[in-house]
């Protein structure tokens, strides 16, 4: 098990303070305070390997400040892995219990622990939701105010809880899916959690967009969480369970690639062959994995994805691209998104400020830190309106929710979708004319 | 500094949430740019008017508390890095650009403005401020004033004292000054301000600073020259000098920075020639054309392997922002990475490229060499590891020699990032006793007590 203080050295020596990830860190965009800055997390993680400094609540809350979202590691001339400093501390954190009040525990045992590594049961905890929120009885609880007896931080979050989506990816995908034409490509599809809770159809639009480029499509089911809410959250022994799971429900050697639609998931999908470097058994196919996981813009681009011939919509449409954190910083993939979405006809491609910005969505961030991140959205959402675009495209399932939260509230009328559902859209109107 | 009393009191000075004394705090405020230096002040604040600094001073004054004046921390010899005990007075609130003059050609702006910004602001009135630090995108105009930064264009458009026009600075016993003004010519008695660019924190603080703006160029060419020999590429520098020609830009990388560059900013740099020269030339549209085919032309009669042209302003500005970052990239290669600074007249430039070479090979060492070569300023950077101890004092054993030779050719040991901590060993070696004595009479006339940045430059 590594921590700061068994961690190599090196890695936390890496960082030479120099201060270019100053400006493009949202907290200390704000604060202007060395402690929320990308240098100076590394300085305190230090001061806690040298042994200069215990975990204390103050570390714990400045950890939880960070939203994780890697830009500093995009502008880090020296090449820090601060991703892996950030797992590391938080998990540390955990271990350390500083934060340990009984509430935080049972909603993080219930959530990490228990919803997110059984997928038949946060289906069915989905379906619930749904019926919640269709019955009735969601209008009732507002009406009555009993929202109060939620957490605070979750009572407030309630309004914006995600719609959830009436099928879910199994009943919207076949297991096993061959295209029209010769099978070019073997590839299996991962379908993510939030993703398929609420957004399916991207899923389902993945699918037909993979078949259209020739990839016969794999999609095991039921698929766990692969772990990224776990790692990010310093639950690192239940993340390695969850990659475990995953490799061998979707073993590597099987495919040509293994695809995702969703930033974050990838971000951590491509990382199994280190999470799992001390595990013998896992490791030399943790490695394989690693080599076969594409995010789908990516894997479309590597094939040679086919511009489809007709446009998605009736009337041409502006559409401008916001670049999801793990995607753009933790994978580096900032071209190919753009790519599928320039070679769609009818759809023109507008620019966005500060596009690679946090839109302050950052896993389970509007929850733990609810004020920053909406200074991040409304930030974010002055941006989209000020490009004109009638769409913005992004892909990653919390960005999704949060953008389109911010410019509903907003007043805006701006759709958001994922690049692929555009790219699905135009290929099915091929086929209807 | 003692007590929760000077807390108190700073805390009625700039507010409450103006005061940080929380280990966690303090840690994060112990180092600036500088590799391998670090210590923990008292506390920082925070001020956000001339009258709060003046007032803080003015404490530290009657507790004795030695100040540490600070802007955004990406100094590279250690001028930041507080004192044991320390009040740090960190300027990043005061970051106001307060006005452009169109008229006059001046910007006026506090000093926590970011220096990228000032150029921003004097670009939207077609003006242009041409210092550009390695840092500019984050560093102060304040913290550029004080340590008189230079940057890739200081080979024809000079370093940032060259456009500076006044200034107000707090003095030592809290007093505000100011210095200089907004004329061109202006002769009223001894040039003070020009005593406080580059005092590095240790005369006084610098709380307003009025700069000169010129046009901005209209056009400009960024070329590339690679060579299999370092010498061929200091000779071209030489060469275009001697042509009477003046580029923006003339950038040095070897083979070494030249890969950690690429690694990181994947701009299309050579990995596989000893040698890059980046060159810039701007201004009048012909002027630049007929400069920019010279420059190639006498690149190529020094053995160029190559002379590629940008091919459009984004790509040249990727290549000066990649060219920004050649000391953090060099950190990709070992753990620790000490930055050198030395500047040599022109003419000495392949000398004293040759002179690093056999230094690193005769200490056992890795060192990248990049730098400012139309300025004759080289950056040779070890790539080491300070818990390798017999490393470390090879390392010491080669910048010794490294500043010897470069005394000896009439060079200096700091072209432009000042003495601070990092250059102080060697500052009376370069001045001669009588300039160093002289000097720390003007520290002390200015701040009798030493409570500015104290251990800075000379103790």
């Amino acid at each position: 098990m590594r921590t700061l203080h068994t961690l190599d050295y090196a890695v936390l020596q890496q960082c030479m303070h120099c201060g270019m990830c100053l400006p493009t860190c949202p907290t200390y965009d704000t604060t202007k305070k060395e402690r929320n800055s990308p240098r100076g997390r590394i300085a305190l993680m230090r001061a806690i390997a040298d042994g200069e400094l215990a975990i204390t609540k103050t570390f714990a809350d400045e950890m939880s400040y960070c939203l994780g979202c890697l830009a500093c590691q995009t502008a880090c001339p020296a090449g820090v892995n601060y991703a892996q400093l950030f797992e590391t501390a938080r998990s540390d954190i955990e271990r350390a219990r500083v934060n340990d009040a009984a509430a935080r525990r049972f909603w993080r045992r219930l959530s990490l622990g228990f919803l997110f590594t059984r997928p038949r049961v946060l289906r069915t905890a989905g379906r619930l939701m749904r019926a919640y929120q269709r019955s009735g009885l969601e209008a009732a609880v507002r009406q009555f105010g009993l929202t109060r007896f939620l957490p605070p931080a979750l009572a407030q979050l309630e309004p914006q809880a995600p719609r959830i989506a009436r099928r879910f990816s199994n009943q919207l995908i076949a297991r096993h899916e061959t295209p029209k034409n010769a099978v070019k490509h073997r590839v299996a599809l991962l379908t993510g959690c939030i993703q398929d809770l609420v957004f399916p159809d991207v899923n389902r639009d993945t699918v037909d967009v993979l078949l259209a480029n020739g990839c016969a499509v794999d999609t095991p089911s039921p698929q766990p969480c692969c772990g990224s809410l776990h790692a990010h959250n310093g639950e690192a022994e239940l993340a390695r369970d969850l990659a475990r799971r995953m490799i061998d429900l979707v073993p590597p050697d099987r495919y040509d690639a293994i695809v995702t639609n969703a930033g974050g998931c990838g971000s951590h999908l491509r990382h199994y062959g280190h999470l799992l470097e001390d595990d013998e058994r896992y490791r030399e196919r943790a490695q394989a994995w690693d080599r076969k996981m594409r995010d789908a813009s990516e894997w479309l681009i590597e094939i040679g994805c086919r511009p489809p011939a007709a446009p998605p919509f009736a009337s041409p449409i502006t559409v401008t691209y916001h670049d999801s954190c793990h995607l753009a910083h933790g994978q580096k993939i900032t071209r190919q998104p753009r790519a599928l979405l320039e070679m769609i006809p009818g759809t023109t491609l507008v620019p966005l400020t500060e596009s690679t910005w946090c839109c302050g969505s950052a896993g389970v961030y509007a929850i733990t830190q609810p004020a920053q991140a909406d200074a991040l959205l409304h930030r974010k959402v002055a941006n989209i309106a000020d490009s004109g675009a009638r769409v913005v495209a992004t892909a990653n399932p919390g960005c999704q929710l949060q953008i389109a939260r911010g410019l509903r509230e907003a007043g805006e009328s701006v759709d958001v979708v994922h690049p692929i559902s555009l790219l699905a859209r135009a290929y099915r109107r091929e086929n209807a004319t | 500094m003692q007590s929760g009393s000077v807390l108190d009191a700073l805390a009625s000075i700039c507010g409450a949430d103006a005061v940080l004394s929380s280990p966690e705090d303090l840690i994060a405020y112990s180092f600036d740019g500088t590799a391998a230096l670090k210590t923990r002040p008292a506390a920082v604040v925070f001020p956000r008017t001339t009258e709060q600094v003046a007032d803080c001073v003015r404490l530290a004054a009657s507790t004795s508390t030695p100040i540490v004046t600070r802007g955004s921390g990406t100094g590279l010899s250690g001028g930041a890095v507080p004192t044991a005990g320390s009040l740090v007075v960190c300027l990043t609130q005061m970051d106001a650009i307060v006005d452009v003059d169109p008229r006059n050609l001046t910007l006026r702006a506090q000093p926590g403005a970011i220096t990228q910004r000032i150029d921003e602001a004097a670009g939207r009135h077609g003006l242009f401020y041409p210092p550009d630090p390695g840092s500019l995108r984050i560093s102060t105009i304040g913290g550029n004033v004080a340590e008189n930064s230079g940057g890739l264009r200081g080979l024809k458009y000079g370093v940032t004292r060259d456009y500076v026009m006044g200034l107000e600075v707090v003095l030592a016993d809290g007093q505000v000054a100011r210095l200089g003004s907004a004329c061109v010519k202006d002769v009223a008695g001894y040039s003070l301000k020009d005593l406080f660019i580059g005092s590095e924190g240790t005369l006084g603080i610098i709380t307003e600073v009025l700069l000169k703006l010129v046009p901005r160029p209209s056009a400009r060419r960024t070329m590339l020259a690679l060579y299999d020999s370092i010498e061929d590429a200091a000779e071209t520098v030489s060469a275009i000098v001697a042509a009477r020609i003046i580029p923006c830009t003339l950038e040095f990388l070897d083979r070494v920075t030249a890969g950690c560059v690429e690694d990181y900013a994947h701009v299309g740099l050579p990995t596989d020639c000893d040698a890059v020269l980046l060159m810039e030339t701007d201004g009048h549209p012909a002027a630049v054309a007929d400069e920019a085919a010279r420059m190639e032309e006498i690149a190529r009669t020094h053995r160029a392997r190559d002379v590629r042209t940008a091919r459009d302003e984004a790509e040249a500005l990727q290549l000066a922002a990649a060219r920004r970052n050649a000391f953090a990239a060099l950190a990709r290669r070992r753990p620790t990475t000490i930055l050198e600074d030395v500047t040599v007249p022109r003419s000495e430039l392949a000398t004293m490229v040759s002179f690093i070479a056999a230094t690193a090979a005769r200490f056992n060492l890795q060192i990248g060499t990049f730098g400012h070569m139309g300025d004759g300023n080289l950056h040779p950077t070890f790539l080491t590891d300070e818990r390798n101890a017999d490393e470390m004092h090879r390392v010491h054993q080669a910048l010794d020699a490294i500043v010897t030779r470069t005394l000896e050719l009439g060079g200096t040991i700091t072209g432009e990032h000042g003495v601070g901590l990092a250059k102080k060993p060697w500052l009376r070696q370069q001045m001669g006793d009588a300039s160093y004595a002289l000097m720390k009479q003007v520290k002390r006339a200015l701040d009798p007590h030493g409570l500015l940045n104290p251990g800075k430059m000379f103790d």
